[in-house]
């Protein structure tokens, strides 16, 4: 409760700091408006629709993109982590082509698919499924031999020890990378959705641009924020400490 | 004395077909420092029921022996046979208590106890009443529903020995199951062991480093010796059941016994030291 009270504090703060600002009349308005100029704006795109549209068809882009990455990835883990083959090789290329930044792959999305639904599926998938792969496949090689070794022993064998030993084990793992990967796949979203009408909330972004209007701007900032956080805390926080508490692992600071 | 113990070779009980064989066993292991004998020609027959004891030092390869047993680790060279056939891949009615004891988290008590039935393909209603059966033979029924890390030492162990027995299995090896107890659980958990075994039969060959833990036990003694493990004696223990660490008799079996591996503790304490000062 007192940590609740001090964070609306912070932001009644800055909330205070942003409306003085305002009063000073450094900028023109329609370059810094102020709070209640985005308060209206986020009413507006609310009342009328339009944020509304946008999230349904932006949380359905990122159910589709990332839920594709997740199985994939999780699969493409387990596969890496099983075999030293596929880790030389898979493996090694998987990690550099974590360092690109999903917006490196529009250009060549925009070429291969065109302005469409397909161009902006595929730079979100590609923006989490490797850190979905990468965080699989350590977690299975975190699994302690003694799990792979006590499961054998117990009578598990091939597809088994996978359902029943190594996945289980290397849940706490699998969830980081659930998560970083959701994290991944948003920003992913947002910026391949400003290539064209594609109505989500990167479009309305622009759309914002378009007509200068810097409050829509901020606004769907906001928006895009509070959904980002929404699903953070409301599904993985609760899964994480959920799979923490069970296995006994400390609890994360 | 003799009344008490008997040395003798270790490929005894020749009338009856051993339930465990193990002809000329040697286990070689690639190092980086070349290649590691860590057991040597080991010949040793386990009867049917009976409650063999391993006694070495640290580094004696007494886990890889258990391993080798548990067909979970092939022998460089020699055989191992059970019931007179020869062991070729894990064998599931060999069922390992490790030292670490491999209790899966995320599973409660009684799931991690119903483990190796389910993957036996046992209905759920049957491995459900088995696993409680389990449970109450070691006296921990209420805790049926609690995760492992919310167990005791002593109780973690007790839950591992239900999983093991769960299986039915026909023989336990048990890998210095109360090394890391503390002495009164350790005591309750000799008691309850020894209870289990006598109402069981299992065949049971235990590995500890703890030479009354072992006289305690077992009816048979086998002492390894240190790097390459090779047996050293084995004593049959005749000292009547229940027993009591605390029996003067069998301090003195015991104090015969560590004699024997004082030796091969102070070579291994050698190598040890050396291997600090090399590295």
């Amino acid at each position: 409760m007192k940590k609740a009270a001090r964070q609306l504090l912070f932001y009644l703060f800055l909330l205070l700091v942003w409306q003085l600002l305002f009063q000073r009349k450094l900028w023109p308005p329609y370059l810094f408006p102020s709070p209640t100029m985005v308060g209206e704006a986020l009413w507006q795109g609310f009342s009328d629709r339009t944020f509304l549209v946008g999230v349904t068809i932006s949380m359905r882009r990122i159910a589709l993109g990332y839920g594709f990455a997740v199985v994939l990835g999780v699969v493409l883990g387990f596969l890496i982590a099983a075999s030293d083959f596929l880790e030389a090789t898979v493996g090694g290329l998987v990690l550099s082509l974590q360092s690109l930044p999903s917006i490196c792959w529009l250009p060549l999305a925009i070429l291969w698919f065109g302005l469409s639904e397909r161009a902006i599926l595929f730079v979100v998938v590609m923006g989490s499924l490797l850190s979905v792969t990468i965080n699989t496949e350590v977690g299975v090689r975190h699994v302690p031999k003694l799990y792979r070794m006590a499961g054998r022993n117990l009578g598990a064998r091939g597809f088994g020890v996978f359902a029943h030993v190594l996945f289980p084990a290397s849940l706490p793992h699998l969830v980081v990378g659930l998560k970083q990967g959701w994290a991944f796949a948003w920003r992913s979203l947002i910026s391949g959705e400003m290539i064209f009408v594609s109505l989500g909330l990167g479009h309305l972004l622009m759309v914002g641009r378009d007509l200068n209007d810097m409050s829509q701007v901020i606004a769907v900032m906001i928006v895009i924020m509070a959904l980002g956080q929404l699903v953070d805390q409301l599904i993985f926080r609760g899964v994480e400490s959920r799979i923490r508490n069970r296995w006994g692992l400390a609890r994360e600071v | 004395m003799s009344t008490i113990w008997a040395r003798e070779r270790a490929e005894s009980h020749p009338k009856e077909q051993p339930k465990l064989h193990l002809k000329h066993v040697t286990r070689l292991f690639q190092t980086p420092n070349g290649p590691l004998t860590a057991l040597d020609d080991i010949s040793l027959n386990v009867a049917e029921g009976e409650f063999l004891c391993l006694v070495g030092p640290s580094g004696c390869g007494k886990s890889t022996l258990l391993n080798l047993m548990a067909g979970l680790d092939r022998p460089t060279e020699g055989e191992i046979w059970k019931d007179g056939e020869r062991l070729d891949g894990p064998a599931t009615d060999h069922i390992m208590i490790f030292q670490e004891l491999g209790l899966f988290p995320w599973l409660t008590v009684r799931e991690n106890v119903e483990f190796g039935l389910r993957m036996r393909g046992v209905a759920k209603p049957e491995r459900q009443a088995r696993a409680r059966e389990y449970l109450r033979l070691v006296h921990l029924s209420h805790f049926e529903r609690s995760y492992i890390h919310q167990l005791s030492g002593g109780m973690k162990q007790r839950v591992a020995l239900a999983r093991a027995l769960a299986t039915d299995p026909a023989v336990l090896l048990m890998d210095e199951p109360f090394a890391a107890l503390d002495a009164q659980t350790r005591d309750r958990l000799h008691e309850e062991l020894e209870r289990i075994w006598t109402e069981t039969r299992k065949t049971i060959v235990f590995v500890t480093h703890n030479v009354r833990e072992a006289v305690r036990l077992g009816d048979r003694v086998v002492v390894l010796t240190f790097r390459p493990g090779r047996i050293k004696t084995a004593l049959t223990v005749k000292l009547p059941r229940p027993r009591h660490l605390e029996d003067p008799h069998l301090a003195l079996v015991a104090r015969d016994l560590l004699v024997q591996l004082k030796e091969e503790i102070s070579r291994s304490a050698k190598e040890e030291y050396r291997d600090e000062e090399s590295g």
